[in-house]
């Protein structure tokens, strides 16, 4: 039986994080994500886990002791935010590019500067490129549950690469929600124990890892590593399939709410999309045909299955929460338009920046969308594809 | 979700507003309810106004954003009053809250022409009377819960037992005292409807 | 799946579907399997008659191609000197020579 209770999104990754009992976490705190070695700690201080907790000086010195642990063979985890994943960057490539699973908690907060403490996506999506798995939660039972998947991903033989978990500062991280835990036994069961295939403390096979690639060999160990991330699009349906055994919860790559037959579809990813659930099921009830898609994995992109999903609609607004100041609309946007384009699909598509630093995205702005896309329907055309939703305009 | 309840809390950084808004989630999901409790984080300290936010309802809540227009308000300081447009949204069918020694009708000039509940509570009186300082939390609390009828008296005094024991695990002898106050606050707060 | 390979050191163009992951190297110490003697312009050829096995060009060789067996100086590795001519140069007694490669 499932264990009701009600908890923070970060308290929740505690929790998964003490079911998993990784080998070694080292972080550095950074808000909103700093309860999560916070209340670790204090599980590690109270012996409910026998992890080696590293309190280090920077997010680049936690990465770092991250990837050293990594490569000596030991589970590890660790958790950050904005700022603090920008001074992990150059060591982000590097555990990438070592394929060393690890599971790091990005509570998504805006990128200073301006300097701000609240949600937006742009810390994790310029992290986009480096090589790491992400997963985005919804809400604190998502967050919980990727935290759990994401071990499982990140250390299947065919992947072998790190994996963010990612999910909404304050706004997720720092309420209080129902959640159903899974027993103890159970997380442990599926996560397993790792064996990695090499590891610097295995006295039988002496490695060197991390080495220096010249021309005749970087190109493809850098081919190598895209195919695992391509292999990681399988895994992850795999490991949701065997989830769901043990939680009675559906993942996907990302979820399709009301499409089947939607004409006007909206793409988002994160907390969110609980708002413009509740706004798709008001519009559903006057009979409107509104649907929406909740990417839950945007590395690997699905781009195939996104095209499939989205090609019956007349049109589709992809909400992006940070810019992407190419000044032609956001990550999500471009990746999910240049999805649509190769795969033969072109409904009318509008992008939408939103939610930027903390700005609260209401019913109402949602709603705004839907409506605007009635416009596009009757009009037949876009004519301005760039735009913002929820900013003050003169 | 027609039997969604929205709650806005009112009241300045340090008095225990959050606090309130958590405390009040975890009564309601004692009684088997899906709640959601979440603080405006900001750069807010001591003294300054802050915002707390609970949504109760029957099934699970998917919105995530911050209550423009809650059933209920609580206004955990009074001096808000003449700051916050606490009944901003306020809904005509809901009621207000207020931590005062005045009545309901002395304190209703304050509130912008608002035609719904006013209820009041002198949580300063009794926070003094039984703790011997000042936290008007778990007087408003008790209020609230009153006012909105979340659960019955009962009910939320054996929630709140429970969960002072487990809050104040390290200094029990808080637990009578603010057990007190709840009490007292169940059967002091004033209404004008 | 990676391949082995020999001495553990991946050949320049090696398919990236053989190459080991995350280009980690399996055998610790082959830097010897690595022949650095490919590099040499210039030799260093050892005079046995001059030489007074004072050690001398011993800790100086940056590519440990100073070959001593029973505390004597027996030659020169030249599968891994590169030619630096450091020996030549810390030789007290001049027992290097140092000739174009091939001139020997």
């Amino acid at each position: 039986m499932a264990i009701r209770d009600k908890l923070s999104g970060n308290e929740a990754v505690a929790v998964a994080m003490r079911q998993i009992n990784p080998d070694v976490v080292a972080a550095f705190p950074i808000t909103p994500s700093t309860e999560i070695p916070q209340y670790f700690s204090a599980f590690v201080a109270n012996g409910q886990v026998d992890t080696e907790f590293v309190p280090v000086e920077s997010e680049h010195s936690a990465m770092s002791a991250c990837i050293g642990a990594g490569t000596a063979g030991a589970r590890t985890m660790t958790a950050t935010s904005a700022n603090g994943l920008a001074l992990m960057w150059e060591m982000l490539y590097i555990a990438a590019s070592c394929k060393l699973p690890m599971v790091l908690s990005v509570v998504n907060r805006a990128l200073s500067g301006p300097i701000n403490i609240h949600n937006d996506h742009s810390d994790s999506m310029g992290a986009r490129d480096s090589g790491w798995i992400q997963l985005y939660g919804e809400n604190n039972q998502e967050a919980y549950d990727n935290a759990i998947m994401a071990v499982r991903i990140a250390e299947h033989a065919d992947v072998q690469l790190p994996v963010m978990n990612c999910y909404d500062g304050f706004i997720t991280s720092h309420a209080v929600e129902n959640i159903e835990l899974i027993e103890d036994d159970k997380v442990k069961a599926f996560v397993g124990q790792y064996k990695p295939s090499t590891y610097m403390l295995n006295s039988d096979e002496q490695i060197a890892v991390g080495p220096l690639a010249v021309p005749t060999h970087y190109f493809e160990h850098k081919r190598q590593q895209a195919e695992s991330m391509r292999n990681s699009k399988e895994v992850i349906v795999e490991v949701a399939k065997a989830f769901k055994e043990i939680s009675g919860r559906e993942y996907g790559l990302f979820e399709a709410y009301k499409m089947e037959d939607a004409e006007r579809a909206i793409v988002l990813i994160g907390s969110s999309v609980g708002t413009a659930k509740f706004v798709v099921d008001a519009l559903r009830e006057k009979g409107e045909k509104v649907g929406l898609i909740k990417v839950r994995v945007f590395r690997p992109f699905p781009a195939e299955e996104l095209a499939q999903s989205l090609k019956g609609v007349k049109t589709v607004a992809i909400l992006d929460k940070c810019d992407g100041f190419n000044a032609k609309g956001g990550p999500l946007f471009s990746e999910t338009t240049s999805a649509l384009f190769v795969n033969g699909y072109t409904p009318l598509a509008v992008n939408y920046i939103y939610g930027l630093g903390g700005r609260d995205v209401k019913t109402t702005d949602i709603e705004k969308v839907y409506s605007d896309l009635s416009e596009i329907v009757t009009a037949n055309k876009v004519e301005d594809p760039y735009r913002y939703l929820g900013v003050v305009e003169a | 979700m027609s039997n969604m309840l929205e709650i806005r809390w009112h009241g300045r950084g340090g008095q225990g507003a959050k606090t309130a808004s958590l405390l009040l989630a975890e009564a309601a999901f004692d009684t088997g309810k899906f709640i959601q409790g979440f603080p405006e984080y900001g750069p807010e300290r001591m003294g300054a106004p802050i915002t707390a936010y609970n949504r109760i309802s029957d099934e699970r809540c998917p919105i995530h954003s911050n209550i423009y227009e809650p059933d209920y308000v609580v206004v955990v300081d009074e001096t808000l009053l003449d700051v916050v447009n606490v009944t901003a949204g306020l809904k005509e069918t809901g009621a207000i809250v207020i931590n005062t020694p005045k009545s309901p009708e002395e304190i209703k000039d304050k509130l912008n022409g608002y035609n719904g509940g006013v209820y009041t509570i002198d949580a300063r009186e009794i926070s003094m009377a039984t703790l011997g300082r000042y936290f008007p939390n778990t007087p408003m609390l008790a209020a609230v819960v009153k006012v909105a009828k979340i659960m019955d008296d009962d009910t939320l005094v054996e929630a709140m037992e429970k969960s002072f024991h487990h809050k104040f695990a390290n200094k029990p002898h808080v637990i009578a005292p603010n057990m007190e106050a709840l009490k007292r606050s169940l059967t002091e707060v004033k209404a004008h409807e | 799946m990676s391949k082995k390979f020999e001495h553990d050191i991946i050949p320049a163009y090696t398919p990236w579907q053989e190459t080991t992951p995350g280009g980690v190297i399996k055998e610790s110490g082959n830097a010897h399997h690595f022949k650095t003697g490919d590099w040499r312009a210039m030799k260093p050829i050892w005079d046995p008659d001059k030489c007074k096995h004072c050690m001398m060009c011993y800790p100086v060789c940056p590519d440990s191609s100073i070959i001593i067996k029973d505390q004597k100086m027996t030659g020169i590795d030249y599968d891994h000197c590169k030619g630096c001519g450091v020996c030549v140069e810390a030789c007290p007694f001049k027992a290097f020579d140092y000739v174009p490669e091939g001139e020997e």
